[in-house]
């Protein structure tokens, strides 16, 4: 029996030390006309052959594409040390670190990615992780109204330049705590906030800017951080962690810096793997942490006074305050985040850098290959990181559907979110040139 | 403690092979670059690698000592699972990926929403919740979102058990909900008195864990289920416990019309010393136009068949998405493997033998004069001993006991919870345990009750043989340090 380690022998003895004859009749509480004889759709049992045969099968069909999508998920190398150690069964089979004695190697795990994570984003203190960069972006927002106190209206203010998924996602986590999240008008020509246009006068408790923005440009975030914080508004800022080794901290813009930061994890270390299991990331000034949701690891003694690590200000969390929780969570993304800790002392920043310039001039060859073709440019002027949006003179999704077929991924179609033919392309450090010449020539194909 | 991969560092060491080679300049204005360097560590490659492996040594785990935690279903993880999800098709597939290039990843993804249908006996299921905690929460949006679409937006009172997971109602406030506590009978099921008083024209519906977290199956869940929906409300089922019942009785049968499922827990992905979790969910018909989107679906198209995300178009009354694409594809991956692998058959072993071995546990337990808190009734998968009497006679408290646990190499089981039982363990032995690791486990938890009782052994200062000793909790709430700082 798969999984189950029982002999008849072993069956029949704890049978009879209970006193039953069958297995069956331990199901007597239930009342029959509940019981199900059989399942239906479940198929039979494979064995680990056959089933490893079906998987490969399955993955072959899915093939290995040349990718050039970003938009809010990154492929970079990921050195073999990482995915060998997070999945060392100590790690990978562990539950979460509530005995903290029996817990030491994920706790100072999380201790050190604490530590490393508010190194790279500015701020003072970190969580153990949130599920991913999307949902991480609701729960900040909550978390902006309880710190906020002295702000009534729940209004949360989002620049143009904000993964709008993110907020689909937060209007759905967040919308039915009296929140409402509203967008800040763009200027077409950068793409970026219209510093014009900014309403005065709203009340907003928060106010959401990204870094490199979703369409790739780049916010003058110190402007609107100081902005946001003139309106008596907290500033969130949404960072991918892969910029900050060269990007400006989030902790740093503006006057004061962002009073919380948050976003995806995925780059650091975490595979593509179709979207998930990710981790989002959060920091924040030290005053606001009570308010801060999920876990905490904090280093404290034990009864000999030797250092050790163990979770910390649980009175926030939902199984002890229940319904007075900071929020639902339980889980963080442990394993990702022991993923992301191996990648970021492997990498260092050094190496974080040479993956952020590689991926910056990877880009640069790719777009400036692109706008060469007649009927592409830019969508938006001025300086990027290694995404760009593209303007097309002609639908794109029959240009990306020829170049699927050459087993190329020419990018994320940005028509829906841009309100014109437009596509958005990233170029990492993972591209070689023959690759990114490979793609240009195929658009330049397709284009005719 | 070990040093910190910190206190390692040497500056201007690191890992050569890991990044690329020294590219180009920036072309990005110098108002946008950070100015302060980032303190990470500078170690090399064996130094990582010896430090995380060190570390993780420090952990119990599954793959290392018996794990009785009592609601959290600590069964063995296949490594087919995680070899199969990381193959590097499906570990390098983005997310934003054509259906063209994903129609291996989909198909597994539709058949595990079928089969999760199958054994809910649920009519929808969508993939998408990250966790648990999720899954319940999109789970208690859908019935907020049916009470709404039928113009009953009086109806935000989510009626939960005392004994429920502290997830239920924290998950029910942040849906904008009240939540109406009703105490549970002695002898473990719902008092139906209570209940009635509870629903109202303000009934949203009731949250319920089914076997419940005190270990025993809820009897009288179809009269529940009927009270409730006669008051208009609508039935949530945690499927924390669902491994109790797997193949044997459905959430969809009981008349529940939601449910989240931990795959974590009952289809055997890792828990990861603290997640990824996955928390996908069941409805019955008349939730199915609210699921959370993404799902997949089948779609003809000049006569092939494929697999496509259904999404704002197709499900147009949804609560949303959850997550920035698909929620935890990967750990999908691992529940499907671990599904196909169990088959049909395997599906119903889980139940018997975890029901078999709870109760074997229970019974061994209770004949060396362990107190149960239930006794006339059946172990689920799971089951609860109260230590209040070796805590007044011999100051043994449960705590005392999950700490002596630990020095003789077993996790320790769920204390404290659920909160109404007095110095409680709550016990969850899955079935993927030998009779052997069962029976020793007796015999560890006969000689620390031995040992205090006849030579007066404290077990207050537990354990001794742990990397580190018990942690002063206080001072680390009080004193907080939450990261290094190099001064310190």
């Amino acid at each position: 029996m798969p999984f189950i380690p029982h002999t008849e022998k072993d069956t029949r003895e704890m049978l009879d030390a209970i006193g039953v004859q069958s297995t069956e009749d331990l199901f007597d509480e239930i009342p029959a006309e509940l019981r199900i004889d059989h399942l239906h759709e479940v198929p039979e049992a494979l064995s680990e052959m056959q089933i490893s045969r079906l998987m490969r099968d399955r993955a072959a069909m899915d093939g290995s594409p040349v990718c050039f999508i970003g938009a809010g998920a990154y492929e970079h190398h990921i050195p073999a040390a990482v995915w060998d150690i997070a999945t060392r069964g100590e790690y990978y089979s562990a539950y979460t670190p509530y005995q903290a004695e029996a817990s030491q190697g994920t706790l100072q795990t999380i201790y050190e990615y604490q530590t490393m994570i508010t190194e790279l984003t500015g701020l003072d203190v970190s969580n153990a992780s949130l599920y991913d960069g999307a949902s991480g972006l609701a729960e900040a927002a909550l978390m902006s109204v309880r710190a906020n106190r002295r702000v009534k209206t729940g209004l949360i203010l989002l620049a143009p330049g904000v993964n709008p998924v993110y907020e689909h996602v937060a209007e759905a986590i967040a919308g039915s705590q009296g929140l409402t999240f509203e967008w800040l008008p763009v200027d077409t020509t950068t793409g970026n906030v219209a510093f014009d246009q900014l309403p005065e006068g709203r009340n907003p408790v928060a106010v959401v800017m990204q870094q490199p923005t979703f369409p790739g440009t780049l916010e003058d975030v110190d402007r609107l951080t100081d902005w946001a914080h003139a309106q008596g508004a907290f500033a969130i800022g949404i960072a991918n962690p892969m910029t900050l080794a060269l990007l400006k901290a989030p902790g740093h813009w503006g006057e004061q810096g962002v009073d919380i930061a948050c976003g995806e994890g995925q780059p650091l270390g975490v595979p593509l793997s179709s979207g998930g299991p990710y981790f989002g990331y959060m920091t924040c000034k030290e005053k606001h942490v009570r308010q801060m949701p999920g876990r905490i690891v904090g280093r404290t003694t034990d009864l000999d006074g030797n250092p050790g690590f163990a979770l910390t200000l649980q009175a926030r969390e939902q199984h002890i305050r229940r319904s007075k929780a900071t929020s639902n969570i339980c889980t963080n993304q442990g394993l990702m985040v022991t993923a992301a800790t191996i990648y970021m002392s492997l990498l260092g920043v050094e190496g974080i850098a040479q993956v952020g310039r590689k991926s910056h001039e990877n880009t640069t060859r790719l777009v400036d290959g692109l706008c060469a073709i007649d009927g592409i440019e830019r969508l938006y002027e001025g300086p990027y990181f290694h995404e760009v949006a593209l303007r097309f003179d002609r639908p794109v999704a029959p240009i990306l559907e020829a170049l699927a077929t050459k087993n190329i991924l020419g990018g994320y179609d940005l028509t829906k979110d841009a309100g014109t033919d437009a596509l958005l392309v990233c170029a990492t450090e993972t591209k070689t040139d023959a690759d990114i010449d490979a793609c240009i020539a195929a658009f330049a194909e397709a284009m005719g | 403690m070990s040093e910190l991969i910190f206190e390692k560092s040497r500056g201007g060491r690191r890992a050569f092979a890991q990044a690329p080679v020294e590219a180009g300049s920036l072309q990005i204005p110098g108002k946008f670059l950070r100015d302060d360097r980032p303190r990470l560590p500078e170690a090399s490659e064996l130094q990582t690698v010896r430090h995380y492996t060190r570390l993780s040594q420090k952990n119990f785990s599954i793959d290392t000592q018996f794990y009785p935690l009592g609601s959290c279903t600590m069964k063995y993880n296949p490594r087919a699972c995680n070899a199969l999800a990381l193959l590097p098709e499906f570990a390098g597939r983005h997310p934003l990926g054509p259906v063209s290039h994903g129609q291996g990843f989909l198909t597994c993804m539709y058949e595990l929403q079928e089969m999760l249908k199958d054994v809910t006996g649920m009519q929808g299921v969508s993939l998408t919740p990250m966790a648990g905690a999720q899954g319940e929460l999109a789970g208690v949006a859908m019935i907020k979102a049916y009470h709404v679409a039928n113009g009953h937006l009086e109806r935000n009172e989510i009626i939960v058990p005392d004994a429920a997971h502290g997830t239920n109602p924290a998950t029910a406030t942040m849906c904008g909900c009240i939540v109406k506590e009703i105490p549970t009978r002695s002898d473990g099921d719902v008092d139906m008195d209570a209940l009635k008083a509870a629903l109202g024209p303000n009934t949203a519906g009731i949250m319920l864990t089914n076997p419940s977290t005190l270990g025993v199956f809820e009897r009288h869940i179809k009269d529940i289920a009927d009270m409730v929906h006669d008051a208009g409300g609508l039935l949530y089922y945690d499927g924390a416990n669902l491994n109790a019942i797997l193949g044997k009785v459905r959430p969809g049968d009981m008349d529940f019309d939601v449910i989240h499922m931990n795959l974590h827990k009952t289809f055997s992905t890792p828990h990861g010393g603290g997640g990824p979790g996955s928390g996908a969910v069941g409805v019955n018909k008349r939730l199915l136009p609210f699921l959370p989107i993404p799902v997949v679906t089948r779609r003809e198209k000049d006569g092939e068949t494929f697999f496509d995300w259904a999404a704002e178009d197709d499900i147009p009354q949804s609560i949303g998405r959850l997550s920035g694409f698909m929620g935890n594809s990967g750990v999908l991956l691992r529940a499907y493997v671990y599904m196909r692998m169990l088959g049909r058959d395997g599906m119903e072993r889980v139940a018997e033998f975890a029901t078999l071995n709870a109760n074997y546990l229970m019974v061994r337990l209770r004949d060396a004069g362990f107190e149960l808190a239930f006794p006339d009734r059946r172990a689920s998968h799971e089951f609860i001993v109260t230590l209040k009497h070796e805590a007044k006679d011999y100051h043994l408290t449960a705590m005392d006991v999950a700490k002596a646990l630990l020095d003789k190499n077993y996790h320790a089981p769920t204390t404290y919870f659920p909160l109404l039982v007095p110095e409680c363990l709550l016990i969850e032995p899955t079935e993927t345990e030998s009779k052997e690791t069962l029976d020793n486990f007796v015999a560890a938890m006969i000689d620390i009750v031995r040992s205090a009782k006849e030579d007066g052994v404290q077990y207050k200062e537990a354990p001794y043989k742990m990397p580190v000793r018990r942690l002063d909790d206080v001072k680390a709430a009080r004193e907080l340090n939450l990261r290094y700082n190099p001064a310190q």
